[in-house]
């Protein structure tokens, strides 16, 4: 709503190569301007500001493709125009998400000088061949290494694993979390691996060259996972990230609860006052749309009350804390959010609990699609 | 008209794939009846479900004029009957439209089993029959080879068999030459009163009902009032006419000629195959013989998916029935389905059609209940009312066991022809549906086997597996004998501890636990896992006799759902609720409604 504090998306969609798994808008090009770049989505930021005049700025988070590849004049310039657009609050998050490669670890302390103060690291795994697998261009050295310079660079750091490879065993994923809480951050995003439509996993298990690791096995580790980080003090604050008290994203929290966020760049989705955004996914489209337009907007459109209810609860009940159905539906301006015959019958197999909030319980997380489409009113 | 010396009206018997639709095409197209542009390939299966299945529902029929070696211009009557034994009825009355027929064998396969059955349909017609070889320009086709063959097996002379190619146009004209020389003319007296056979009627949107006709004795004219010896109806007939495949309109249908009329009447129902068609003016003593009122004998419950597709229904299946008389259907209400329709129809595969086109052309979504055949119960008196007879439809309308006294079922004779090799698999599948061995004849490399069967154990997949065990070459045909008594039970099925009444069946006692370890079985893999496990029973009365257990659902999250994917995450929400809105709930277990039919066809291992 338009007194809410506003979080800020940026997309880099450039990457040095294409991983196997991800399905996100990221391309590889020989070349990147990056003069060219940084006025284009400068003049992509300046659009939502003239559109969201008043806020203050909560967060921003420069995602990718792989920001780190970035010029940090490029950072410090968004980040200078943004916080000029609105003010920041005084404990604004900024993240940037980074590959370890040693040479993108160089970069971090010239990051940590344009204000950047989170750094979201992609690890990925412990383990060479799990990063071969994964078509990761760094080895799990390296990773470590990059991890030490990010902690000794910005005050807070986060890094990703995926899990649920084909093949893992409940021992070494035990063994690689172990670890993974040992190294002295205070927020961790556990992925398993899932075979997204139209990447090049697909194509490999279509064509039989691996099968992702089973239901039963996949719900196991997922258990194991939830044991061990909140004996460690790092429990799960949403589906697959942990954190310690006070230490969660508060951007992706935006996103979570809801809330409004503007999105620049290639591919970049927003949701500002009733209305989704989305940009011109490919590098080229969006130039020129800027250039022809001053913003790389290539939809915009209102969101009926009903699709924005659903979008509020598929974000809402991701999260540990749930939602609260009847201040969301309010906000909104729906009767309700949830079918409570379905809640009650969803309850009844103890899948959630509903008082005056809406929670999903520990089995009831690893169903959470499924609750959904059965409790969405 | 033409002189019934130059009439000739002749069938096509062939095995599917042996080349009947290109024959007829190629006569079609060296007659003139086409021209190149105009034909369309297989011209005489021309609605969309008939093609795909490639099996012919309404008989149709198509004049050639063809000038033969003599110099006279012959009248040809091509008619293409109904291949299924659903239509058997239909099937017969055609062939009494003919006086012969082409057996086309194919140079390479020979005679199959099922050309066999129709051959043995057409003698017992007194039909002339002349073999023709197709396909004879294949690099494996051996014409004298399948010339001993047709003599060895079906007993006919094939000396004289024409050895032709449909594909490239070789011997089509002896074909034609053929069947002016050795078909007889059909035989009939103008000056006699009209006695004409309805061989076959359907709907058309511009003209009503066509009706096909085949006229013994006098003529047909526009103008005349005509009456329907059976129905007792009257009519005044207003077009006279052939299809050449084009529609022809003519002055007058003459003894021995087949054609159509129109008569102002708006449905088919009121027009039933093998009436006898004669004048009010001048009525012909005696009908043709062999009229059979044709009743539907397999019975299923039609039901909107969406509840507000009621209306809709009812129109489609009115329309439907315009062009379509052998089936019926009344409305019927479901404690668990809401309002449909109870609907009769002559087989598995006649439903099976009715269900098709109602999902195709009229783009409805629909659940079908179990097929059942018609029960006769004898129920004992009660307090407030007296011993009676029923006949039971519906298995959801089942008495207090308490009450019936006995249930008569349905019974066939069933007639299978086979290549020897199925014949073990075919006397199992018959023996394990409580059939009874009446006759086993060998004919050359063949076996003719009579059994007498239930019709309940028939009409769910007899006919499938019959296609199965046989690689498609048995022949099955079949007509009813009446009923028995039998120690028949309803057999309920429970999803989730509810009974699923759409799956309710009358069973045999002894089979009734193999058929419910079956449905059991079937269920547990149509059924999607839900949140929670979900027990699937079978029971007669308050026992269980099969049960199958569906595990619970584990794992279905996203692992990564960030601002971008809102939208993503939406609008597969919208789907997955669409989607159940398709199901079926019992018990809170959605069932997929394809699962209500694939449910009851038993698998290869029963």
């Amino acid at each position: 709503m338009s007194g809410d504090p506003l979080a800020l998306y940026v997309h880099w969609p450039f990457c040095v190569q294409k991983c196997p798994y991800c399905d996100f808008n990221s391309h590889v090009r020989e070349e990147v301007d990056q003069a060219e770049w940084r006025e284009a989505l400068l003049a992509d930021l300046a659009h939502e500001a003239r559109l969201l005049p008043g806020r203050r700025l909560h967060s921003i988070f420069f995602g990718g493709g792989t920001p780190s590849l970035m010029d940090p004049a490029t950072v410090a310039a968004l980040i200078d125009a943004a916080t000029g657009h609105w003010p920041a609050e005084s404990d604004i998050e900024i993240t940037l998400e980074a590959n370890p490669n040693s040479a993108e670890a160089r970069r971090f302390d010239e990051l940590a000088r344009a204000e950047v103060n989170r750094i979201s690291l992609g690890l990925q795994s412990f383990d060479d061949e799990a990063l071969h697998f994964l078509g990761r261009a760094h080895s799990a050295s390296e990773g470590l290494a990059a991890l030490d310079a990010a902690q000794r660079a910005v005050p807070r750091v986060s890094f990703d694993l995926i899990y649920a490879l084909p093949g893992d065993t409940r021992q070494a994923w035990e063994k690689s979390l172990g670890r993974a809480l040992s190294l002295g951050t205070e927020h961790l995003s556990l992925y398993q691996l899932t075979i997204e439509p139209g990447t090049r996993f697909e194509t490999m298990v279509r064509k039989g060259d691996f099968t992702p690791l089973g239901e039963e096995e996949s719900a196991e580790l997922f258990e194991l996972t939830q044991a061990m980080t909140e004996e460690a003090g790092l429990p799960a604050y949403e589906i697959s990230n942990h954190a310690r008290l006070g230490a969660e994203s508060r951007h992706n929290r935006t996103y979570w609860h809801y809330h409004d966020y503007a999105g620049i760049g290639p591919g970049a989705h927003g949701r500002r006052l009733g209305q989704r955004t989305m940009r011109h996914r490919k590098p080229e489209n969006f130039l020129s749309a800027v250039q022809r337009n001053g913003h790389g907007i290539v939809e915009e459109a209102p969101l009926s009350p009903l699709e924005a209810a659903h979008e509020a609860l598929v974000m809402g009940l991701r999260l540990d804390e749930g939602i609260e159905p009847d201040a969301l539906a309010r906000r909104i301006g729906v009767e309700k959010i949830v079918d409570e015959e379905a809640v009650a019958r969803i309850e009844r197999l103890g899948l959630l609990t509903r008082d005056e909030r809406l929670r999903l319980t520990r089995p009831g997380k690893l169903l959470l699609d499924r609750v959904l489409a059965e409790i969405a009113a | 008209m033409t002189d019934l010396s130059r009439i000739r009206n002749f069938s096509i018997i062939a095995h599917i794939d042996h080349g009947k639709s290109t024959l007829a095409d190629r006569l079609i197209q060296l007659t003139g009846g086409l021209t190149e542009r105009e034909m369309k390939a297989q011209v005489l299966d021309n609605m969309e479900i008939e093609q795909e299945r490639g099996i012919t529902i309404k008989s149709q029929t198509v004049r050639l004029n063809w000038q033969a070696a003599d110099g006279e211009t012959y009248e040809l009557n091509l008619m293409d009957t109904p291949g299924h034994v659903d239509f058997a009825y239909e099937v017969s009355r055609s062939l009494a439209a003919c006086e012969g027929a082409l057996l086309v064998v194919d140079a390479a396969q020979g005679v199959e089993a099922q050309t066999l059955a129709n051959v043995y349909q057409s003698i017992e017609h007194d039909h002339e029959i002349v073999p023709v070889i197709n396909k004879i320009d294949l690099p494996a086709a051996d014409p004298d080879k399948v010339k001993l063959e047709i003599e060895e097996v079906i007993g006919l002379d094939a000396e004289h068999a024409v050895e032709a190619s449909a594909k490239t146009g070789i011997g089509i004209e002896e074909i034609l030459q053929a069947i002016v020389d050795r078909i007889p003319p059909p035989t009939g007296d103008r000056e006699k009163p009209l006695k004409a056979m309805l061989v076959d009627s359907w709907y058309d949107p511009y003209l009503g009902v066509v009706i096909l006709v085949r006229v013994q004795d006098g003529v047909l004219k526009r103008g005349q009032q005509i009456k329907f010896m059976q129905a007792g109806t009257q009519h005044l007939v207003d077009r006279v006419g052939c299809f050449t495949p084009k529609r022809v309109e003519l002055d007058e249908l003459g003894p021995g000629e087949i054609g159509f009329i129109t008569a102002q009447i708006k449905e088919v129902s009121q027009t039933a195959v093998g009436d006898t068609i004669t004048t009010v003016k001048n009525p012909t003593e005696k009908p043709l013989p062999g009229f059979k009122e044709v009743q539907p004998v397999v019975f299923c419950g039609l039901f909107p998916v969406d509840a507000a597709d009621f209306e809709k229904l009812r129109e489609s299946l009115y329309k439907l029935r315009l062009n379509d008389a052998s089936f019926s259907f009344e409305m019927e209400t479901s404690a668990a389905l809401g309002f449909g329709f109870r609907c009769g129809f002559l087989g598995l595969l006649h439903l099976e059609i009715i269900q098709e086109r109602l999902t195709r052309e009229y783009d409805l979504d629909l659940i079908t209940t179990a097929p059942s055949v018609v029960y006769r119960m004898d129920l004992a008196h009660t307090k407030n009312e007296d011993a009676k007879t029923i006949e039971l439809h519906n298995p959801a309308d089942m008495p207090d066991v308490n009450r019936i006294i006995s249930i008569e079922e349905p019974w066939i004779k069933a007639t299978i022809y086979t290549p020897d090799e199925y014949l073990g698999g075919i006397l199992k599948l018959c023996q394990d549906r409580r059939g009874i061995q009446k006759e086993l004849t060998y004919v050359g490399g063949r076996a003719q086997v009579v059994y007498e069967l239930p019709l309940n154990e028939v009409v769910f997949d007899f006919y499938d597996r019959l296609k199965s065990i046989s690689k498609g070459y048995a022949s099955f045909d079949y007509e009813q004998i009446g009923y028995r008594e039998g120690d028949l039970v309803k057999m309920s099925i429970l999803v989730n501890e509810e009974p699923v009444d759409a799956l309710s069946m009358i069973v045999h006692r002894g089979t009734a636990e193999e058929r419910g370890r079956g449905m059991c079985e079937r269920l547990k893999e149509l059924i999607p896992r839900h949140l929670f496990k979900i027990p699937i029973q079978a029971a007669i009365g308050g026992k269980i006799i099969a049960r199958e257990t569906i595990s619970a659902m584990r794992k279905d999250v996203t692992a990564k759902c960030y601002g971008g994917d809102a939208t993503r995450k939406r609008k597969l929400l919208e789907k997955q609720k669409k989607g159940k809105a398709k199901m079926r709930e019992y018990g809170n277990v959605s069932i997929p409604q394809e699962a209500f039919i694939a449910a009851l066809k038993m698998g290869d291992d029963n």
